[in-house]
């Protein structure tokens, strides 16, 4: 079954005079379970697709459904709650919360969905573990690297317990000890835990252990391959 | 977790920003209340001022008194309402007085004046009179005789051992008229009283006036101010006004009481001023860091948390931030305005001098009256509580995609 269909999504920015298209008719679907790359030079409109899908931009035309509910009909506080719910998010900086430390940032998000106390601590620290950072779960973002801070992002975007999780670009500001790093964890993520993963990237190195890879470019679909 | 602990827990790691806003707040609270309480104890002061050294803060006559101060609209002592006003629990003095006008002459000289009957030891008590002196001596209980405002006595070229002749109309327009020694000159500040006022004994005086037993006047000096309403009403009760009047000092003397009131509008049209200078100052802080902020919130709006939720936090931070400016403000300013409110600042020069021709000593008093403090906290308050807005309209209007584009 399809977690996210998006149909005929279209997305013009119009500023002051000048239209862009920036997204020119899209029909894509996902299922639960995918590894998927979304590629494509820069201002094809990778982000203003993933924006749209998690509920962060609505399109100007087309629809997105996603766990059989049609997303434009959700309004204000509706549609936040259903970002916290059903979707986990990366992005490609500036992830997390400045005063909270790595453990706070990720119970944050449970806090947000008032689960108990003890399951939120027990939680964080798990994910923490899992995703590496066992030893700097009291560091704040500030005294973490940039790919630890991902990494944290990743715990974060996991506490929720969404059903897929959408990274901007999550490693364009990683060297790249930290990107094989940080995709390793999403791959063993996705692999043992099914944990669906949709980014997009730029990077060679990325694409290559995604096994779906999208094309985009000028806001239309060139390729979908599956590996 | 709730807001309001997320908000203190915001306060308490950010301490740069928690230092900066509630510093803006600081420095309101801190300005106004010194501003505040140097007006209102200047005003204090004068009142305190004239209060102790004349008009006392209520005044009872004869019914008629005031309007008409004549020897013949006095009322018999009476040690009994004299106790039973002492005895109200806010009344420091009771100062009994006989008062009337007389021709003050010395040889060829002669100058319409004010005599005043007074109990030398409970005058002293209230108004210092026996400092005024500046040559011969104050009066005794005993000693006939008469002390003699300084002008006055340059005027009728008369000093300490001469002999003034009083005369003026007495009571039931008996004729009024005694030679006494003059036992000392005094110096009042208020250049009008100390053109025409001789002090004598009140036995004297009623003597003098054909007066015996008669007062024109009991002054009474509270402890405090503030209950002038109160004990005007208590005192009111205790007695029958179909035959006495009761009258505050803000009665007595309406000039003084216009003044103050014109000046004190003056002093919170300066102070609205100030209010406005650090209300823009407070509120460019917080817009500040709010602006500063603007990708934690775009961060937390795209993960899940609800505006509202997050206005509810921004709401108990500047709350905190406001309490924590306000306790500071107070906890630097108060102890300046105790400070200065039991050592008043001299003023020297000019001014100084100014500030005494009209009868005020020359100090800037501080107020520490918690009226005005409550008050101070209230506009403060309500200035945080405007700056708020900003953050709110911020929150409501956030834009996720936008507050996290780079
Ligand atoms: N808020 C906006 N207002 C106006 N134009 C926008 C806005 N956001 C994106 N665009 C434009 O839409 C087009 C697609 O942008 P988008 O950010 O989706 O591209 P992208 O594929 O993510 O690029 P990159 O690889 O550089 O991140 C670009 O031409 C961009 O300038
Ligand atoms: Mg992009």
């Amino acid at each position: 079954m399809n977690i996210i269909e998006t149909k005929n999504l279209h997305k013009t920015y119009k500023e002051s005079e000048i239209e862009v298209h920036a997204v020119r008719g899209v029909d894509l679907s996902f299922e639960q379970g995918e590894f998927t790359a979304i590629v494509g030079p820069s201002g094809s409109g990778k982000t203003t697709l993933l924006n749209m899908i998690g509920g962060l931009d609505k399109p100007t035309e087309g629809e997105i459904i996603i766990d059989g509910i049609n997303i434009s009909t959700l309004k204000g506080s509706k549609l936040i709650d259903f970002r916290l719910r059903k979707i986990g998010f990366v992005f490609q900086a500036y992830n997390l919360i400045p005063v909270l430390t790595a453990k706070e940032n990720v119970e944050f998000i449970m806090n947000l969905q008032k689960r108990p106390k003890k399951e939120r601590i027990k939680r964080a620290e798990d994910l923490l573990k899992a995703v590496g950072l066992g030893d700097r779960m009291n560091a704040r973002p500030s005294k973490l690297s940039g790919g630890q801070q991902q990494r944290v992002a990743v715990a974060r975007a996991l506490a929720s317990k969404p059903m897929f999780i959408l990274a901007d670009e999550p490693t364009a500001n990683l060297d790249s000890e930290s990107t094989r790093n940080l995709l390793e964890i999403m791959e063993t993520l996705n692999k043992e835990e099914n944990i669906t993963f949709i980014f997009s990237t730029h990077d060679t190195r990325v694409v290559n252990k995604a096994r779906r890879i999208i094309t985009i470019d000028d806001g239309k679909v060139l390729s979908d391959e599956k590996k | 977790m709730s807001s309001f602990k997320i908000a203190r827990r915001n306060i308490r790691r950010n301490k740069r920003r928690t230092v900066i806003t509630a510093a803006s707040i600081f420095f309101a609270v801190f300005f106004a209340v010194i501003m505040r309480s140097m007006q209102l104890g200047t005003y204090t002061e004068m009142i305190k001022n004239v209060v102790s050294s004349y008009t006392g803060h209520i005044q009872i006559h004869k019914k008629g008194y005031w309007n008409d101060k004549i020897i013949n609209n006095t009322f018999p002592e009476n040690t009994e309402l004299e106790k039973t006003i002492a005895k109200i629990p806010e009344v420091e003095k009771v100062v009994p007085r006989l008062e009337s006008f007389a021709l003050a002459s010395f040889r060829q000289l002669t100058k319409g004046s004010i005599v005043i009957g007074i109990s030398p030891e409970k005058e002293n008590n209230m108004t210092k009179l026996a400092d005024k002196v500046i040559s011969g001596n104050y009066l005794s209980k005993t000693n006939k005789g008469v002390l003699v405002a300084e002008k006055l006595a340059s005027f009728l070229k008369l000093g300490v051992g001469d002999t003034i002749v009083l005369m003026g109309q007495g009571y039931h327009a008996a004729t009024a008229a005694g030679k006494y020694p003059v036992k000392g000159i005094i110096r009042l500040n208020a250049p009008d009283l100390n053109n025409k006022i001789v002090y004598i004994n009140l036995s004297e005086a009623q003597d003098l006036y054909s007066a015996p037993n008669m007062l024109s006047s009991l002054s009474i000096l509270l402890k405090n101010s503030d209950d002038i309403k109160s004990v005007k009403t208590a005192i009111s009760d205790k007695i029958n006004p179909e035959n006495f009047e009761v009258m505050t000092w803000e009665e007595i003397l309406p000039e003084l009481k216009q003044a103050i009131e014109s000046d004190n509008i003056s002093g919170q049209f300066m102070l609205a001023i100030l209010y406005m200078i650090v209300g823009f100052g407070v509120f460019g802080t917080i817009v500040m860091m709010t602006v500063e902020r603007k990708k934690e919130f775009g961060i937390m709006t795209a993960v899940g948390m609800k505006k509202i939720k997050l206005a509810g936090i921004l709401f108990y931070e500047t709350l905190l931030l406001g309490i924590l400016g306000i306790l500071s403000g107070f906890a630097v300013s108060l102890p300046l305005i105790l400070y200065f409110s039991k050592s008043p600042v001299p003023i020297t020069g000019d001014v100084g001098n100014t500030f005494k021709s009209f009868g005020f000593e020359p100090v800037i008093a501080f107020s520490v009256n918690p009226h005005f403090m409550i008050n101070q906290i209230s506009v403060v308050v309500v200035i945080v509580l405007i700056a708020y807005i900003y953050p709110l309209s911020y929150i409501l209007k956030i834009n996720p995609v936008k507050a996290l584009r780079n």
